[in-house]
């Protein structure tokens, strides 16, 4: 029977309720009395210099409250960015400034260079009409490797486009060895395109400021208010923590693109307290495209050796990543830590090393989206590993299983240490879900039709619960990444906990009481999270990286021990019986082997009306605060399979079947982490066959609409029949107290590959000697590649 | 300005309204009525999709002033009168169709839209009628799934997983 609550239930989610009745309350439905609106006046050329900004004629128009330009910040600190990678040789990474309003020039197509804030929004939109720009174009800088060779350079105070040219693993000498005396090397080039994370709420930000004390309040659509307070406050505006509320209220997604901290959000709370009245900023979709950080954008050289066995004994990569026109709040980590520390996948390969050059282009700074660089590493080692099975003629499987990691713990080349895994477990549940077997008889039922069938397959592994703090530390991170929460139970038993981690649509409001509940053996209904708001919640450091129960639960599981430890204290008082035979079981305290007892609310009242009370042992109240930094990294991993049909006369990839096997270790809700697999696959899909940020050679951003932006459609994914998530291969994380790992981004990692290893199999049966497709594969590069 | 009377989701409202008012800002900033969202600036999302005359239209791309004399249902009509979630809302519930809740809403109004005019569709029909709607969170499957089980369809047996 399955459980109906605590952990491993499948609890519907009860933040739904407000959300299916429009009762949500998002950054866009909170209206501040008498604020003013805020439109930015952005660049519409890449590159530029900007002789002059002549706002005398928009000041004028009506309703304009006051116009904003790069000189108003001059006095303030810029956006800052919280990782300092340290390159090959020792030196810190090229580290541009990076203003709120652009100063002396403008970067990108949407560089912020004028803001106009005005009683209306129309009004504001009108006046920036008006506002004359002066500026000389620049020549654009678009092209990476292009960038890094000479020409236009983005920071003129910088020696050059390179950020930072960063070699991580294996020594070059045992890697040119391995290669050297390979009996076999496989090398792919191959594009991780742009992506736009493209949450469906669109960034908010309002401002506000209190002349009664100094105080200033930010409601903004993020992942992290904490981080926020932290980064805006101390390195941009100097406003003390005490002095500075971010609240952070429902989020209608983020995937990465909303943990940055932006310069509206600095601008919306700046203005307020300039203007002392409430400033409101709403993204529309185009601007989102033009200023929400992207992702991914790699372009990669991977080679694999392998000896005559077949068993892999190096990897090695170059890969060239944008940074965008400035550093975002953690992009040099992106490529570097969250990319580079896991290339060595599920496999032992022994020697593996990463080459990373970060490049500074004319365009729109990149950042973590779903995955953050381990979408990247899994793309480029699983398309290698296709591409050798390919030359060998090999099972692509059996070669992957060859290969595995099969002792854990797993010290890798490339500094990380597994703690525990089953890959072969993995694996074979994939090949039972998608019936391997089956597959030639699906391909000549195909064949006979027309239609090209292909199988892909995939493996991956991934770093969450993110993360240890003194680990990072040493890798260039500029802040801890433990997570808090406090666990306040009220008088009469109820519970409220504040925790550090933001719910934007990870149905924490659901997840964390099961563990908590669990835990005391109560009603999932007296329990609340309270999160989003800095003024409520204790400093925890947000949700990403699918951390959230592996960090933050980790946590709240810290916290609800030491209200046991303490409530049994109280019990003990009360039963008069000693403290170590108090048991706590279905939310009654007893003394072991009596039947004497007394229930949960019996002792929390006990706490706050502390008339028969241990006060001379214990404090009244019943309220404990717990941080908790991991020891290491999670782990998850997983084997995905999928089918496509392509039609050889169009190009066409019709995607008839996907399946996911995943290991995210113990599940709390697992109703919520399908729903999560889900929504990572499809936006993997996404990636593999449709969407693509494109820039032209001018640095215009080609695609900043859904006009433009091809978003995944529900007609796009697999029928209901054809599609299985599973995670019953469970090995649970040994180090944190609930053995999770973490499962927000696997569908994102492991999926791109998966697609495009199928769509290669597909046309390699149809006789094309195709070895890659880089994404999306849309029907004209398919169509092409199979043409010639 | 000029003053438009309207039913919204059962009462009637009237108000002054400028020519270029858009019936989202409209709902959202005039009504307070903030369930409708506005996802894109190019009618393709769907989050803001509401019924006007029992269709379903999308109120990013009409005026205020066009919707003068007519019917409105928003999400924030779509419950039972005793205040319980409707067949389609309590099916989200049920089958975890929905994440983060912005593009819901749409999603709420579309699919009663179409099952008004479609009470049993195929998968095939539910996918291709979401053509105008975008959900980034959920991959879309459980909330194909909770559409067909609110058409009163047996979805236990359809990969659970």
């Amino acid at each position: 029977m399955p459980k109906d609550q605590g952990i491993g239930a499948s609890t519907k989610r009860r933040e739904d309720v407000r959300f299916l009745t429009g009762a949500g309350n998002y950054t866009d439905d909170i209206n501040v009395h008498g604020q003013a609106y805020v439109h930015f006046l952005r660049s519409d050329v890449a590159h530029g210099t900007i002789n002059g900004i002549n706002t005398s004629a928009a000041e004028g128009m009506p309703g304009v409250v006051r116009i904003f330009t790069g000189a108003d910040f001059e006095g303030v600190g810029g956006l800052p960015c919280g990782w300092q990678v340290t390159d090959k040789n020792g030196e810190p990474m090229q580290e541009p400034a990076h203003p709120v309003l652009a100063q002396g020039k403008v970067r990108h197509v949407g560089d912020p260079i004028a803001a106009v804030v005005a009683d209306s929004l129309e009004e504001a939109r009108n006046a920036a009409e008006a506002i004359e720009l002066d500026i000389t174009e620049l020549d654009p800088v678009v092209d990476m490797k292009a960038a890094v060779a000479g020409g236009a350079k983005v920071h003129d105070d910088l020696s050059s486009n390179l950020c930072y040219d960063w070699q991580f693993g294996s020594e070059t000498e045992a890697v040119e060895k391995a290669f050297a005396e390979a009996a076999h090397v496989t090398t792919l080039e191959l594009v991780n395109q742009r992506m736009v994370a493209n949450p469906m709420e669109p960034r908010v930000a309002v401002g506000d400021y209190s002349r009664a004390n100094d105080e200033s309040t930010l409601y903004t659509t993020s992942q992290n208010p904490h981080v926020i307070r932290l980064l805006m406050g101390a390195f941009v505006l100097g406003i003390p923590e005490h002095k500075l509320r971010v609240v952070a209220p429902d989020v209608g997604g983020g995937f990465g693109t909303k943990i940055f901290h932006y310069a509206e959000e600095a601008f919306c709370t700046f203005a307020a307290k300039a203007c002392n009245r409430a400033v409101k900023w709403t993204a529309s979709r185009s601007e989102a495209f033009m200023s929400d950080a992207h992702g991914r954008d790699h372009v990669t050289t991977i080679k694999l050796a392998l000896d005559k066995d077949n068993n892999f004994t190096a990897v090695h990569t170059d890969t060239y990543a944008n940074m965008g026109a400035y550093l975002s709040t953690f992009a040099p980590s992106v490529p570097t830590w969250l990319h580079g520390t896991l290339m060595a996948g599920n496999y032992k390969t022994p020697n593996v090393q990463v080459n990373v050059k970060a490049v500074f282009t004319t365009t729109v700074p990149v950042d973590a989206y779903r995955g953050a660089g381990r979408p990247e590493a899994t793309f480029q080692l699983e398309r290698v590993i296709d591409k050798a099975a390919r030359e060998l003629g090999l099972d692509p499987i059996a070669l992957r299983r060859q290969n595995f990691v099969t002792q854990f713990p797993y010290a890798t080349p490339v500094a990380v240490e597994y703690d525990t895994g089953d890959y072969h477990a993995t694996m074979d549940k994939m090949e039972e879900l998608i019936d391997v077997k089956g597959f030639a008889a699906r391909r000549a039922e195909s064949e006979k039709r027309g239609k090209l069938r292909g199988l892909g397959i995939n493996c991956f592994i991934e770093a969450c619960g993110i993360a240890p703090s003194n680990l990072v530390g040493q890798l260039g991170a500029r802040a801890g990444l433990y997570d808090a929460a406090t666990v306040r139970v009220n008088a009469t038993g109820s519970i409220s906990v504040m925790v550090g981690a933001h719910s934007h649509g990870q149905g924490h409001e659901t997840a964390f009481p099961q563990v908590v509940a669990e835990m005391l053996g109560i009603d999932e209904n007296m329990i609340d999270i309270v999160h989003g708001d800095s003024s409520k919640i204790p400093f925890g450091m947000g949700t990403y990286g699918s951390r959230s129960i592996a960090v933050c639960g980790s946590a709240m599981v810290r916290a609800t021990e030491k209200i046991i430890n303490k409530a049994k204290k109280i019990a003990s008082h009360l039963l008069e019986a000693s403290e170590a035979d108090i048991e706590l079981k279905d939310g009654q305290f007893s003394v072991a082997g009596t039947d004497k007892s007394v229930a949960w609310g019996d002792v929390t009242l006990a706490a706050y009306v502390p008339h028969n009370y241990p006060l001379e042992d214990i404090e009244p109240g019943l309220e404990e605060t717990a941080f908790y930094d991991p020891a290491n990294f999670t782990y998850p991993a997983g084997a995905y399979a999928c089918e496509v049909e392509v039609d050889p006369d169009t190009g066409a990839v019709d995607l008839v079947a996907f399946v996911s096997a995943d290991d995210f270790g113990n599940v709390i809700n697992p109703m919520i982490v399908e729903g999560q697999v889900h929504g990572g696959i499809a936006q993997g899909i996404g990636q593999a066959l449709l969407e693509n940020c494109a820039y032209d050679e001018n640095g215009q951003l080609l695609s900043a609409s859904y006009m433009d932006y091809a978003m995944p459609r529900a007609d796009d994914l697999p029928n209901m029949a054809n599609y299985r998530v599973d995670h019953s291969c469970q090995t649970p994380c040994t180090h944190n107290p609930l053995g999770v790992k973490g499962c927000g981004e696997a569908g994102a990692i492991g999926s791109p590959p998966t697609v495009i290893n199928a769509i290669v199999d597909a046309l390699q049966s149809g006789g094309h000697k195709v070895d890659h497709i880089d994404m999306p594969a849309t029907p004209q590069r398919v169509w092409e590649a199979m043409n010639g | 300005m000029a003053e438009v009377t309207m039913t919204v989701n059962g009462k009637s409202v009237t108000k002054s309204v400028k020519g270029n008012t858009l019936m989202t800002d409209f709902l959202r900033e005039e009504l307070r009525l903030t369930g409708t969202h506005v996802g894109c600036d190019t009618s393709q999302c769907g989050a803001c999709v509401i019924h006007v005359n029992g269709q379903a239209v999308k109120s990013c791309t009409m005026f205020a002033a066009e919707a003068d004399g007519a019917e409105v249902a928003t999400i924030e009509g779509q419950a039972n009168a005793d205040g319980s979630l409707s067949v389609i809302q309590a099916a989200f519930q049920e089958h975890h169709g929905l994440q983060c809740g912005f593009c819901t809403p749409g999603m709420v109004m579309s699919a009663a839209a179409l099952l008004k005019e479609n009470p049993k569709p195929t998968e095939a029909e539910v996918r291709d009628y979401l053509e105008g709607n975008i959900c980034r969170c959920t991959g879309y499957h459980n909330i194909v799934k909770a559409i067909m089980a609110a058409s009163g369809q047996d979805v236990s047996s359809i990969a659970a997983e």
